[in-house]
């Protein structure tokens, strides 16, 4: 083999890689809700419950304190109480119930929920030009978020 | 059982203990240079809530002192400049405000109570910015102010000044008013932007609670311009304007058709609150 072969099948297979990861993830309009949430990881990639905790407490991508408290977070300032405490969600929730929540929370409570859908194109109107077509979070973040949400058990 | 409803209340008043230290609007009484401030009133018929609340009591002690004592209330100094700007000529006729309406002690009480209002010339509301714009384009034949610049905030400081403590009631019996308040409506209470809330989902569904430091109070306008402690001097429409981008929705432009109609139908919504301007806010 030539090097300049290398090279190129080394370029294909990265491609190729790059595909797949992308066709294995559900799109926000494909997520399937069922009785029991949302059971098909968005990704097919295990969430990283560190990188979760950092998409739940960041301003620019969950925000989650704005509207929740957490003990597991009580070092980070202001806690919101516009939701409840998640303080031992996941011994009141199934994995699948969470990933449904964080995806749309208007397919599991009611539509006149106040919690946004962080994973939904189902948004308010005048959507500013930054921010159409896009979710507030990744498909990846909201398993990473799942993950993180999983270790708040009572 | 009963075992079980006890380890119940203590986990809830231990979560209250832990959580947001005021939930609900403070219990305090406002007083401004001997004028009695109305915070509290009973709400109009048709009215969500039973009354509504001035903002002020949703603030900690130190914003609420700070409105409470003129000299030390920052936004004064706006109400100061805004005297100078009453009194100074502009335009083409060589008028100042003063060479027509005289003392704003006066002529301009109860204009911040009753604006906005309707204007058969334009076929719209006006509200007390586009007011002055209207004066200066056709009494004194000076350009209109752009929003927020030319001393437009200080100015509408000034004259809304001028009804401190009178409650708010505007007329929706003329013009289409009352179509403008329905529109306002509309808009309170549809979803907007990424995040897909309304004013009503902070104002109305969650007063009273946290939004990280935030305590989130009726969303009321009586006290405008205000001044914030973190940004300084704010107009109405600019305050629209940035808990509209906070919903990542595309901002209305201010006095544009959708926060003109916005304007009519929040103001309704806060009748029978003293007009507070320059208030005090964080
Ligand atoms: C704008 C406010 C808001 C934000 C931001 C928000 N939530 Fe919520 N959340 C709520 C409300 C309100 C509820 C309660 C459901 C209801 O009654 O509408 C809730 C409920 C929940 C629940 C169910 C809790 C239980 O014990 O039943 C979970 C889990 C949750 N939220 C997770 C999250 C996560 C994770 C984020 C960030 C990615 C988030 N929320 C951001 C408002 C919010
Ligand atoms: C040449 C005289 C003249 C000058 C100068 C003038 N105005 Fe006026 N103003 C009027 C007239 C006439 C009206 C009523 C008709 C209208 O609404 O335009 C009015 C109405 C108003 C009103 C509404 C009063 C009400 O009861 O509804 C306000 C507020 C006002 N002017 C403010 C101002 C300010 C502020 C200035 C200076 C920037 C100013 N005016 C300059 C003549 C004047
Ligand atoms: C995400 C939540 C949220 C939404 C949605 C929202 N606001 Fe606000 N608003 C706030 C917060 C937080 C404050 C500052 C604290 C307070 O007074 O509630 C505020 C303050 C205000 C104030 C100033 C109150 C005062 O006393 O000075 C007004 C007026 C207001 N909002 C109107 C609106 C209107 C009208 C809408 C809809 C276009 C709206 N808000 C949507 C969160 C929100």
């Amino acid at each position: 083999m030539t090097r300049r072969m290398k090279i190129t099948l080394g370029a294909m297979a990265a491609v190729a890689l790059s595909t797949a990861a992308f066709a294995s993830e559900v799109s926000p309009d494909a997520v399937e809700f069922t009785d029991d949430g949302v059971t098909v990881s968005l990704t097919g990639v295990a969430g990283d419950p560190a990188a979760g905790a950092e998409a739940f407490k960041s301003r620019k991508l969950g925000n989650c304190l704005a509207c929740h408290t957490s003990t597991d977070m009580s070092k980070e300032l202001f806690h919101g109480d516009v939701g409840p405490s998640l303080d031992g969600v996941a011994s009141r929730w199934e994995q699948p119930m969470l990933r449904a929540i964080v995806v749309n929370s208007k397919h599991v409570f009611t539509d006149e929920t106040v919690m946004p859908g962080f994973y939904s194109l189902n948004v308010g109107q005048d959507v500013a030009k930054d921010f159409v077509g896009k979710t507030i979070l990744t498909a990846q973040q909201v398993e990473d978020v799942v993950a993180y949400l999983g270790t708040l058990k009572e | 059982m009963k075992r079980l409803l006890i380890a119940g209340v203590v986990m809830a008043a231990a979560f209250a203990g832990s959580g947001p230290v005021m939930a609900d609007p403070v219990d305090d009484t406002l007083e401004i240079d001997g004028t009695p401030i109305v915070t509290r009133a009973k709400a109009p018929e048709g009215h969500p809530f039973d009354e509504v609340y001035s903002g002020w009591l949703f603030r900690e002690a130190e914003t609420r002192d700070a409105e409470r004592d003129s000299i030390e209330n920052p936004g004064m100094i706006a109400v100061e400049d805004g005297e100078v700007l009453w009194n100074k000529v502009e335009g083409t006729a060589g008028k100042s405000c003063a060479s027509c309406h005289g003392d704003a002690a006066e002529s301009m009480k109860g204009i911040g109570a009753s604006f906005p209002k309707w204007d058969a010339d334009s076929k719209k509301p006006i509200n007390v910015e586009l007011q002055i714009n209207k004066c200066r384009t056709e009494q004194m034949g000076a350009e209109a102010l752009a929003f927020n610049k030319g001393g437009q905030q200080e100015l509408t400081s000034y004259i809304k000044y001028q009804s401190l403590g009178m409650p708010v009631e505007i007329d929706l019996t003329q013009g289409d008013m009352q179509a403008w308040w329905e529109k306002g409506k509309d808009v309170y209470y549809t979803r907007m932007g990424q995040l897909n809330l309304a004013c009503a989902s902070c104002h109305e569904k969650a007063m009273g609670k946290f939004i990280r430091a935030d305590h989130l109070s009726q969303g009321q306008v009586n006290g405008f311009p205000t001044y914030r402690l973190k940004s300084g001097l704010t107009s109405l429409h600019q305050r629209f304007r940035g808990c509209i981008r906070d919903t990542r929705a595309e901002q209305p432009k201010a006095f544009s058709d959708e926060l003109m109609a916005l304007e009519t139908y929040v103001t309704w919504r806060g009748t029978g609150l003293s007009v507070e301007t320059p208030s005090v806010r964080q």
